[in-house]
Protein backbone atom coordinates (compact mmCIF):
# COMPACT_ATOMS: atom_id res chain seq x y z
CA UNK A 1 0.00 0.00 0.00
CA UNK A 2 1.22 3.65 -0.80
CA UNK A 3 2.35 5.62 2.38
CA UNK A 4 0.42 8.64 1.36
CA UNK A 5 -2.47 6.15 1.86
CA UNK A 6 -0.98 4.70 5.05
CA UNK A 7 -0.62 8.38 6.32
CA UNK A 8 -4.18 8.99 5.56
CA UNK A 9 -5.24 5.26 7.28
CA UNK A 10 -2.87 7.23 10.26
CA UNK A 11 -4.32 10.30 10.42
CA UNK A 12 -8.21 9.04 10.05
CA UNK A 13 -7.37 6.90 13.02
CA UNK A 14 -5.90 9.35 15.09
CA UNK A 15 -8.87 11.98 14.40
CA UNK A 16 -11.43 8.62 14.98
CA UNK A 17 -9.49 8.35 18.76
CA UNK A 18 -10.07 11.73 19.66
CA UNK A 19 -13.67 11.45 18.80
CA UNK A 20 -14.16 12.79 15.33
CA UNK A 21 -17.53 11.62 13.94
CA UNK A 22 -16.15 12.22 9.97
CA UNK A 23 -12.85 10.58 10.32
CA UNK A 24 -15.11 7.31 12.06
CA UNK A 25 -17.46 7.27 9.09
CA UNK A 26 -15.01 7.30 6.42
CA UNK A 27 -13.18 4.51 8.38
CA UNK A 28 -16.62 2.66 8.00
CA UNK A 29 -16.48 3.37 4.41
CA UNK A 30 -12.83 2.25 3.81
CA UNK A 31 -13.91 -0.94 5.60
CA UNK A 32 -16.84 -1.62 3.78
CA UNK A 33 -15.56 -0.77 0.04
CA UNK A 34 -11.92 -1.94 -0.06
CA UNK A 35 -10.35 -5.14 1.27
CA UNK A 36 -6.73 -4.16 1.85
CA UNK A 37 -7.78 -1.12 3.33
CA UNK A 38 -9.97 -3.07 5.80
CA UNK A 39 -7.07 -5.03 6.58
CA UNK A 40 -4.77 -2.39 7.32
CA UNK A 41 -7.16 -0.31 9.58
CA UNK A 42 -8.05 -3.26 11.32
CA UNK A 43 -4.63 -4.43 12.36
CA UNK A 44 -3.99 -1.03 13.43
CA UNK A 45 -7.41 -0.20 15.76
CA UNK A 46 -7.97 -3.97 17.61
CA UNK A 47 -5.87 -3.39 20.43
CA UNK A 48 -9.08 -0.16 20.89
CA UNK A 49 -11.03 -2.72 20.63
CA UNK A 50 -13.19 -4.96 22.55
CA UNK A 51 -14.64 -2.20 25.09
CA UNK A 52 -18.19 -2.03 24.04
CA UNK A 53 -21.14 -4.25 24.49
CA UNK A 54 -22.90 -4.93 21.24
CA UNK A 55 -26.55 -5.79 21.32
CA UNK A 56 -28.37 -7.17 17.98
CA UNK A 57 -32.18 -6.34 17.50
CA UNK A 58 -33.49 -9.20 14.83
CA UNK A 59 -36.68 -10.07 13.72
CA UNK A 60 -39.50 -10.03 10.89
CA UNK A 61 -39.77 -6.89 8.52
CA UNK A 62 -42.24 -4.58 10.04
CA UNK A 63 -42.06 -5.57 13.58
CA UNK A 64 -40.94 -2.25 14.85
CA UNK A 65 -36.95 -2.97 15.48
CA UNK A 66 -35.76 0.68 14.46
CA UNK A 67 -38.77 2.46 16.54
CA UNK A 68 -38.03 0.33 19.47
CA UNK A 69 -33.83 1.23 18.99
CA UNK A 70 -34.99 4.98 18.56
CA UNK A 71 -36.69 4.30 22.17
CA UNK A 72 -33.93 2.20 23.53
CA UNK A 73 -31.16 4.80 22.47
CA UNK A 74 -33.11 7.09 24.66
CA UNK A 75 -32.88 5.19 27.76
CA UNK A 76 -29.33 4.04 27.42
CA UNK A 77 -28.67 7.69 27.14
CA UNK A 78 -30.01 8.32 30.00
CA UNK A 79 -27.03 6.76 31.82
CA UNK A 80 -24.75 8.96 29.22
CA UNK A 81 -22.94 5.62 28.00
CA UNK A 82 -22.42 6.65 24.32
CA UNK A 83 -24.05 4.73 21.85
CA UNK A 84 -23.33 3.16 17.84
CA UNK A 85 -26.09 1.79 15.85
CA UNK A 86 -25.46 -0.37 12.75
CA UNK A 87 -28.72 -0.50 10.93
CA UNK A 88 -28.87 -2.97 7.95
CA UNK A 89 -31.30 -3.27 5.16
CA UNK A 90 -31.22 -5.30 2.09
CA UNK A 91 -29.01 -4.91 -1.07
CA UNK A 92 -30.92 -5.53 -4.56
CA UNK A 93 -29.70 -8.70 -5.51
CA UNK A 94 -30.76 -7.46 -9.38
CA UNK A 95 -29.55 -3.90 -9.54
CA UNK A 96 -27.04 -4.30 -6.49
CA UNK A 97 -28.62 -0.81 -5.26
CA UNK A 98 -30.34 -0.22 -1.59
CA UNK A 99 -32.69 2.18 0.12
CA UNK A 100 -31.77 2.29 3.81
CA UNK A 101 -34.88 3.54 5.78
CA UNK A 102 -33.93 2.67 9.30
CA UNK A 103 -32.59 5.75 10.49
CA UNK A 104 -36.10 7.65 9.71
CA UNK A 105 -37.18 6.28 13.16
CA UNK A 106 -33.72 7.30 14.93
CA UNK A 107 -33.70 10.80 13.21
CA UNK A 108 -33.98 12.71 16.32
CA UNK A 109 -30.40 10.96 17.82
CA UNK A 110 -28.50 12.13 14.71
CA UNK A 111 -27.80 15.55 16.33
CA UNK A 112 -26.74 13.74 19.62
CA UNK A 113 -23.06 13.69 20.24
CA UNK A 114 -22.59 10.60 21.97
CA UNK A 115 -24.81 8.48 19.13
CA UNK A 116 -23.22 7.28 16.00
CA UNK A 117 -26.10 5.98 13.46
CA UNK A 118 -24.82 4.43 10.40
CA UNK A 119 -26.77 2.59 7.52
CA UNK A 120 -25.74 -0.62 5.84
CA UNK A 121 -26.80 -2.56 3.20
CA UNK A 122 -25.99 -6.44 2.91
CA UNK A 123 -23.85 -6.26 -0.42
CA UNK A 124 -24.58 -9.69 -1.19
CA UNK A 125 -24.93 -11.34 2.47
CA UNK A 126 -27.69 -13.58 3.22
CA UNK A 127 -27.23 -14.26 7.17
CA UNK A 128 -28.91 -10.82 8.02
CA UNK A 129 -26.04 -8.82 8.36
CA UNK A 130 -23.53 -6.94 6.13
CA UNK A 131 -20.06 -8.49 4.97
CA UNK A 132 -18.19 -5.61 6.76
CA UNK A 133 -20.72 -5.83 9.61
CA UNK A 134 -18.38 -6.94 11.94
CA UNK A 135 -15.21 -4.10 10.82
CA UNK A 136 -17.94 -1.95 11.46
CA UNK A 137 -18.47 -2.78 14.62
CA UNK A 138 -15.03 -2.24 15.62
CA UNK A 139 -14.51 1.24 14.43
CA UNK A 140 -16.92 2.20 16.56
CA UNK A 141 -15.66 0.28 19.36
CA UNK A 142 -12.26 1.90 18.84
CA UNK A 143 -14.16 5.60 18.41
CA UNK A 144 -15.61 4.87 21.85
CA UNK A 145 -18.48 3.47 21.88
CA UNK A 146 -20.51 1.76 25.10
CA UNK A 147 -23.11 -0.25 24.00
CA UNK A 148 -23.17 -0.74 19.97
CA UNK A 149 -26.74 -1.89 18.81
CA UNK A 150 -26.90 -3.90 15.64
CA UNK A 151 -30.19 -3.97 13.49
CA UNK A 152 -30.61 -6.72 11.50
CA UNK A 153 -32.45 -6.77 7.93
CA UNK A 154 -35.76 -7.39 8.39
CA UNK A 155 -35.50 -12.00 9.07
CA UNK A 156 -37.25 -14.90 8.13
CA UNK A 157 -36.95 -18.16 9.82
CA UNK A 158 -33.04 -18.72 9.17
CA UNK A 159 -30.77 -15.43 8.70
CA UNK A 160 -29.07 -15.84 12.16
CA UNK A 161 -25.80 -14.50 11.79
CA UNK A 162 -26.18 -11.90 14.70
CA UNK A 163 -25.83 -14.67 16.71
CA UNK A 164 -22.14 -14.69 15.79
CA UNK A 165 -21.54 -10.82 16.23
CA UNK A 166 -23.74 -10.19 19.20
CA UNK A 167 -23.06 -10.26 22.82
CA UNK A 168 -26.75 -10.37 23.59
CA UNK A 169 -29.49 -10.69 21.06
CA UNK A 170 -33.08 -9.50 21.44
CA UNK A 171 -35.76 -11.13 18.77
CA UNK A 172 -38.39 -9.04 18.36
CA UNK A 173 -41.61 -10.32 16.96
CA UNK A 174 -45.38 -9.55 16.73
CA UNK A 175 -48.42 -10.54 17.52
CA UNK A 176 -50.31 -12.49 14.92
CA UNK A 177 -47.35 -14.02 13.04
CA UNK A 178 -48.68 -17.99 13.04
CA UNK A 179 -49.47 -20.57 15.20
CA UNK A 180 -47.83 -21.99 17.92
CA UNK A 181 -45.90 -24.51 15.86
CA UNK A 182 -44.02 -21.37 14.50
CA UNK A 183 -42.59 -20.75 17.71
CA UNK A 184 -41.12 -24.78 17.71
CA UNK A 185 -39.18 -24.51 14.71
CA UNK A 186 -35.78 -24.31 14.59
CA UNK A 187 -33.31 -21.12 13.24
CA UNK A 188 -34.46 -18.01 14.48
CA UNK A 189 -36.31 -18.57 17.47
CA UNK A 190 -33.32 -20.38 18.87
CA UNK A 191 -31.17 -17.53 19.34
CA UNK A 192 -33.23 -15.24 21.19
CA UNK A 193 -31.60 -13.85 24.26
CA UNK A 194 -34.41 -12.06 25.16
CA UNK A 195 -37.82 -12.28 23.30
CA UNK A 196 -39.94 -9.37 23.12
CA UNK A 197 -43.54 -8.96 22.06
CA UNK A 198 -44.02 -5.66 20.13
CA UNK A 199 -47.20 -3.80 19.30
CA UNK A 200 -48.00 -5.17 22.76
CA UNK A 201 -51.36 -3.50 22.65
CA UNK A 202 -53.00 -5.19 19.75
CA UNK A 203 -55.32 -8.10 20.66
CA UNK A 204 -53.61 -10.65 20.16
CA UNK A 205 -50.70 -9.89 22.21
CA UNK A 206 -51.38 -12.03 25.37
CA UNK A 207 -51.61 -14.91 23.35
CA UNK A 208 -48.03 -14.43 21.54
CA UNK A 209 -47.09 -14.06 24.93
CA UNK A 210 -47.97 -17.18 26.15
CA UNK A 211 -47.06 -19.16 23.23
CA UNK A 212 -43.11 -18.24 23.49
CA UNK A 213 -43.96 -18.89 27.12
CA UNK A 214 -45.32 -22.79 26.50
CA UNK A 215 -42.14 -22.43 23.75
CA UNK A 216 -39.55 -21.93 26.41
CA UNK A 217 -41.34 -24.18 28.89
CA UNK A 218 -40.47 -26.96 27.18
CA UNK A 219 -36.80 -26.70 27.31
CA UNK A 220 -36.82 -25.60 31.32
CA UNK A 221 -33.96 -28.12 32.23
CA UNK A 222 -31.71 -26.60 29.18
CA UNK A 223 -32.22 -23.17 30.87
CA UNK A 224 -31.16 -24.22 34.39
CA UNK A 225 -28.29 -25.66 33.02
CA UNK A 226 -27.33 -22.91 31.20
CA UNK A 227 -28.45 -20.23 34.18
CA UNK A 228 -30.69 -18.01 31.93
CA UNK A 229 -33.97 -18.51 30.68
CA UNK A 230 -34.71 -15.97 27.76
CA UNK A 231 -37.30 -13.35 29.34
CA UNK A 232 -40.11 -12.34 27.47
CA UNK A 233 -41.17 -8.84 27.29
CA UNK A 234 -44.12 -6.96 25.74
CA UNK A 235 -43.30 -3.83 24.71
CA UNK A 236 -45.64 -0.53 22.72
CA UNK A 237 -42.17 0.34 21.08
CA UNK A 238 -44.26 3.81 20.23
CA UNK A 239 -45.52 4.94 23.85
CA UNK A 240 -42.15 3.32 25.30
CA UNK A 241 -44.21 0.97 27.42
CA UNK A 242 -41.87 -1.65 28.00
CA UNK A 243 -38.64 -0.09 26.91
CA UNK A 244 -36.77 0.69 30.59
CA UNK A 245 -37.70 -3.25 31.51
CA UNK A 246 -36.52 -4.29 27.99
CA UNK A 247 -33.00 -2.40 28.52
CA UNK A 248 -33.21 -4.12 32.46
CA UNK A 249 -32.99 -7.15 31.25
CA UNK A 250 -30.40 -6.54 28.25
CA UNK A 251 -28.39 -5.29 31.27
CA UNK A 252 -29.23 -8.43 33.24
CA UNK A 253 -28.09 -10.99 30.60
CA UNK A 254 -24.83 -8.89 30.37
CA UNK A 255 -24.07 -9.16 33.80
CA UNK A 256 -24.95 -12.87 33.54
CA UNK A 257 -22.45 -13.60 30.71
CA UNK A 258 -19.85 -11.77 32.58
CA UNK A 259 -20.21 -13.42 35.59
CA UNK A 260 -20.85 -16.76 34.49
CA UNK A 261 -17.85 -16.53 32.30
CA UNK A 262 -19.80 -17.13 29.22
CA UNK A 263 -18.77 -13.72 27.54
CA UNK A 264 -15.19 -15.37 27.13
CA UNK A 265 -16.76 -18.21 25.10
CA UNK A 266 -19.17 -15.98 23.26
CA UNK A 267 -15.68 -13.78 22.09
CA UNK A 268 -13.72 -17.04 21.27
CA UNK A 269 -16.60 -18.62 19.03
CA UNK A 270 -16.97 -15.14 17.41
CA UNK A 271 -13.33 -14.94 16.66
CA UNK A 272 -13.01 -18.13 15.62
CA UNK A 273 -15.87 -18.16 12.67
CA UNK A 274 -14.54 -14.53 11.89
CA UNK A 275 -10.99 -15.88 11.20
CA UNK A 276 -12.59 -18.59 9.14
CA UNK A 277 -14.94 -15.99 7.05
CA UNK A 278 -11.30 -14.06 6.60
CA UNK A 279 -9.70 -17.41 5.54
CA UNK A 280 -12.35 -18.10 2.97
CA UNK A 281 -12.21 -14.49 1.70
CA UNK A 282 -9.01 -14.34 1.02
CA UNK A 283 -8.43 -17.59 -0.59
CA UNK A 284 -11.50 -16.92 -2.94
CA UNK A 285 -9.52 -13.31 -3.50
CA UNK A 286 -6.28 -15.60 -4.65
CA UNK A 287 -8.41 -17.62 -7.27
CA UNK A 288 -9.00 -13.76 -8.86
CA UNK A 289 -5.50 -13.00 -8.31
CA UNK A 290 -4.06 -16.15 -10.15
CA UNK A 291 -6.46 -17.47 -12.70
CA UNK A 292 -7.47 -15.96 -15.52
CA UNK A 293 -11.27 -14.90 -16.05
CA UNK A 294 -11.99 -17.05 -18.71
CA UNK A 295 -10.35 -19.71 -17.62
CA UNK A 296 -12.84 -19.98 -14.58
CA UNK A 297 -15.62 -19.52 -16.90
CA UNK A 298 -14.50 -22.06 -18.92
CA UNK A 299 -14.33 -24.32 -16.31
CA UNK A 300 -17.51 -23.08 -15.13
CA UNK A 301 -19.18 -24.14 -18.82
CA UNK A 302 -17.63 -27.40 -18.71
CA UNK A 303 -19.55 -27.98 -15.20
CA UNK A 304 -22.51 -26.54 -16.70
CA UNK A 305 -22.57 -28.81 -20.25
CA UNK A 306 -21.86 -32.11 -17.48
CA UNK A 307 -18.53 -32.50 -18.66
CA UNK A 308 -16.56 -32.02 -15.59
CA UNK A 309 -18.31 -32.08 -12.08
CA UNK A 310 -18.18 -29.20 -9.79
CA UNK A 311 -15.76 -31.40 -7.08
CA UNK A 312 -13.20 -31.94 -9.54
CA UNK A 313 -13.58 -28.29 -10.64
CA UNK A 314 -13.13 -26.83 -7.52
CA UNK A 315 -9.63 -29.34 -6.74
CA UNK A 316 -8.51 -27.91 -9.80
CA UNK A 317 -8.91 -24.00 -9.18
CA UNK A 318 -7.43 -24.48 -5.58
CA UNK A 319 -3.77 -26.62 -6.83
CA UNK A 320 -3.75 -23.86 -9.28
CA UNK A 321 -4.16 -21.26 -6.62
CA UNK A 322 -2.44 -22.57 -3.60
CA UNK A 323 -0.12 -25.00 -5.41
CA UNK A 324 -1.57 -28.01 -3.37
CA UNK A 325 -3.54 -31.03 -3.41
CA UNK A 326 -7.06 -31.03 -1.68
CA UNK B 1 -17.79 5.73 -13.94
CA UNK B 2 -17.42 5.25 -10.41
CA UNK B 3 -19.08 1.96 -9.01
CA UNK B 4 -22.60 2.76 -8.06
CA UNK B 5 -23.33 0.59 -5.48
CA UNK B 6 -20.36 2.12 -4.18
CA UNK B 7 -22.01 5.90 -3.95
CA UNK B 8 -24.08 6.73 -1.37
CA UNK B 9 -26.87 9.30 -1.64
CA UNK B 10 -28.77 10.78 1.08
CA UNK B 11 -32.65 12.46 0.22
CA UNK B 12 -33.48 14.62 2.38
CA UNK B 13 -36.93 16.70 2.97
CA UNK B 14 -36.04 19.76 5.06
CA UNK B 15 -38.60 22.13 6.01
CA UNK B 16 -42.15 21.41 7.39
CA UNK B 17 -43.95 20.16 4.22
CA UNK B 18 -44.86 16.62 3.95
CA UNK B 19 -45.15 16.72 0.50
CA UNK B 20 -42.49 13.18 0.29
CA UNK B 21 -43.94 11.54 -3.17
CA UNK B 22 -41.37 13.63 -4.70
CA UNK B 23 -38.48 12.37 -2.18
CA UNK B 24 -40.12 8.58 -2.50
CA UNK B 25 -39.67 8.85 -6.08
CA UNK B 26 -35.98 9.86 -6.72
CA UNK B 27 -35.26 7.86 -3.58
CA UNK B 28 -36.73 4.60 -5.51
CA UNK B 29 -35.37 5.80 -8.99
CA UNK B 30 -31.69 5.68 -7.84
CA UNK B 31 -31.77 2.36 -6.19
CA UNK B 32 -32.99 1.34 -8.99
CA UNK B 33 -30.08 2.39 -11.07
CA UNK B 34 -28.23 0.78 -8.49
CA UNK B 35 -27.20 3.40 -5.56
CA UNK B 36 -27.09 3.38 -1.91
CA UNK B 37 -29.92 5.33 -0.89
CA UNK B 38 -30.49 6.76 2.74
CA UNK B 39 -33.70 8.14 3.42
CA UNK B 40 -34.58 10.24 6.41
CA UNK B 41 -38.27 10.86 6.17
CA UNK B 42 -39.97 14.34 6.28
CA UNK B 43 -39.22 17.45 8.74
CA UNK B 44 -35.62 17.28 8.98
CA UNK B 45 -33.99 20.16 10.30
CA UNK B 46 -30.33 21.58 8.63
CA UNK B 47 -28.66 20.21 11.77
CA UNK B 48 -29.86 16.50 11.65
CA UNK B 49 -29.29 16.85 7.36
CA UNK B 50 -25.91 17.47 8.13
CA UNK B 51 -25.11 15.41 10.80
CA UNK B 52 -26.37 12.64 8.60
CA UNK B 53 -24.72 13.45 5.56
CA UNK B 54 -21.29 13.14 8.21
CA UNK B 55 -22.72 9.92 9.82
CA UNK B 56 -23.10 7.89 6.69
CA UNK B 57 -20.40 9.56 4.68
CA UNK B 58 -22.09 10.09 1.56
CA UNK B 59 -21.19 11.49 -1.48
CA UNK B 60 -24.78 12.85 -2.91
CA UNK B 61 -27.04 14.83 -1.05
CA UNK B 62 -30.44 15.75 -2.36
CA UNK B 63 -32.51 18.12 -1.19
CA UNK B 64 -36.31 18.06 -2.03
CA UNK B 65 -38.25 21.40 -1.21
CA UNK B 66 -41.71 22.38 -1.36
CA UNK B 67 -42.60 24.59 1.51
CA UNK B 68 -40.92 27.67 -0.55
CA UNK B 69 -38.88 28.00 2.71
CA UNK B 70 -35.93 26.95 0.51
CA UNK B 71 -33.82 30.23 -0.10
CA UNK B 72 -33.60 29.87 4.16
CA UNK B 73 -32.74 26.12 4.69
CA UNK B 74 -30.89 25.21 2.05
CA UNK B 75 -28.26 28.41 2.31
CA UNK B 76 -27.91 27.36 5.73
CA UNK B 77 -27.10 23.81 4.84
CA UNK B 78 -24.57 24.54 2.68
CA UNK B 79 -23.28 27.13 5.50
CA UNK B 80 -23.59 23.98 7.99
CA UNK B 81 -21.72 21.47 5.51
CA UNK B 82 -18.73 23.90 5.06
CA UNK B 83 -18.49 24.57 8.92
CA UNK B 84 -18.15 21.22 9.24
CA UNK B 85 -15.45 20.74 7.02
CA UNK B 86 -17.26 18.73 4.71
CA UNK B 87 -16.61 20.68 0.85
CA UNK B 88 -19.53 21.41 -0.99
CA UNK B 89 -19.30 19.79 -4.73
CA UNK B 90 -15.82 18.56 -3.41
CA UNK B 91 -17.15 16.21 -0.91
CA UNK B 92 -20.16 15.98 -1.26
CA UNK B 93 -22.47 16.31 -4.47
CA UNK B 94 -25.49 18.67 -3.66
CA UNK B 95 -28.53 19.16 -6.15
CA UNK B 96 -32.11 20.23 -5.34
CA UNK B 97 -35.64 19.44 -6.49
CA UNK B 98 -39.19 20.75 -5.60
CA UNK B 99 -40.74 24.13 -6.49
CA UNK B 100 -38.53 26.29 -6.62
CA UNK B 101 -38.32 28.94 -9.00
CA UNK B 102 -36.01 29.56 -11.93
CA UNK B 103 -34.77 32.96 -10.05
CA UNK B 104 -34.19 30.95 -7.13
CA UNK B 105 -32.83 28.26 -8.58
CA UNK B 106 -29.98 30.20 -10.63
CA UNK B 107 -29.50 32.10 -6.93
CA UNK B 108 -29.21 28.45 -5.33
CA UNK B 109 -26.33 27.38 -7.80
CA UNK B 110 -24.32 30.16 -7.71
CA UNK B 111 -24.32 29.47 -3.89
CA UNK B 112 -23.05 25.92 -4.00
CA UNK B 113 -26.08 23.48 -5.46
CA UNK B 114 -24.58 21.62 -8.45
CA UNK B 115 -27.93 21.69 -9.69
CA UNK B 116 -31.55 22.65 -9.32
CA UNK B 117 -33.80 19.43 -10.83
CA UNK B 118 -37.75 20.97 -11.02
CA UNK B 119 -40.78 19.14 -11.78
CA UNK B 120 -40.34 17.03 -14.86
CA UNK B 121 -36.97 16.77 -14.67
CA UNK B 122 -36.57 13.38 -16.34
CA UNK B 123 -34.82 10.86 -14.22
CA UNK B 124 -32.23 9.33 -16.48
CA UNK B 125 -30.99 13.39 -16.79
CA UNK B 126 -30.79 13.21 -12.95
CA UNK B 127 -29.02 10.20 -12.76
CA UNK B 128 -26.59 11.11 -15.99
CA UNK B 129 -25.80 14.16 -13.93
CA UNK B 130 -24.86 12.31 -10.61
CA UNK B 131 -22.94 9.94 -12.87
CA UNK B 132 -20.92 12.77 -13.94
CA UNK B 133 -20.14 15.08 -11.42
CA UNK B 134 -19.68 11.99 -8.84
CA UNK B 135 -16.42 10.98 -10.62
CA UNK B 136 -14.71 14.41 -10.22
CA UNK B 137 -15.36 14.20 -5.80
CA UNK B 138 -11.84 13.92 -4.24
CA UNK B 139 -12.93 10.53 -3.06
CA UNK B 140 -13.24 8.75 -6.13
CA UNK B 141 -11.15 11.20 -8.55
Amino acid sequence: MYPVVMKMIDDLIERMRRGDKRATARLITFVENDEEKAREIIKKIYGYTGKAYIVGITGPPGAGKSTLLDKLIKEVRKEEKIVGVIAIDPTSPFTGGALLGDRIRMQKHSTDPGVFIRSMATRGSLGGLAKATNDAIKVLDAYGCDVIFVETVGVGQIEVDIVKTADTVVLTTIPGLGDDIQTIKAGLMEIADIFVVNKGDKEEADRTVFELKLMLDLEKEKWKERGWRPPIIKTVALTNRGIPELWKAIKRHKTFLEESGRIKDKRRFRAEEEVKTIISDIITGKVGKHMKREEIYSLIGKIAERELDPYSAAELIMEKTLGVKV
Amino acid sequence: MVERSKVRVLIAKPGLDGHDRGAKVIARAFRDAGFEVIYTGIRQTPEQIVESVIQEDVDVLGLSILSGAHMVLIPKILKLLEENGVKVNEDVLVIAGGIIPPDDAQELEKMGVAKVFGPGSPIGDIINFVDEKVAKLKKFA
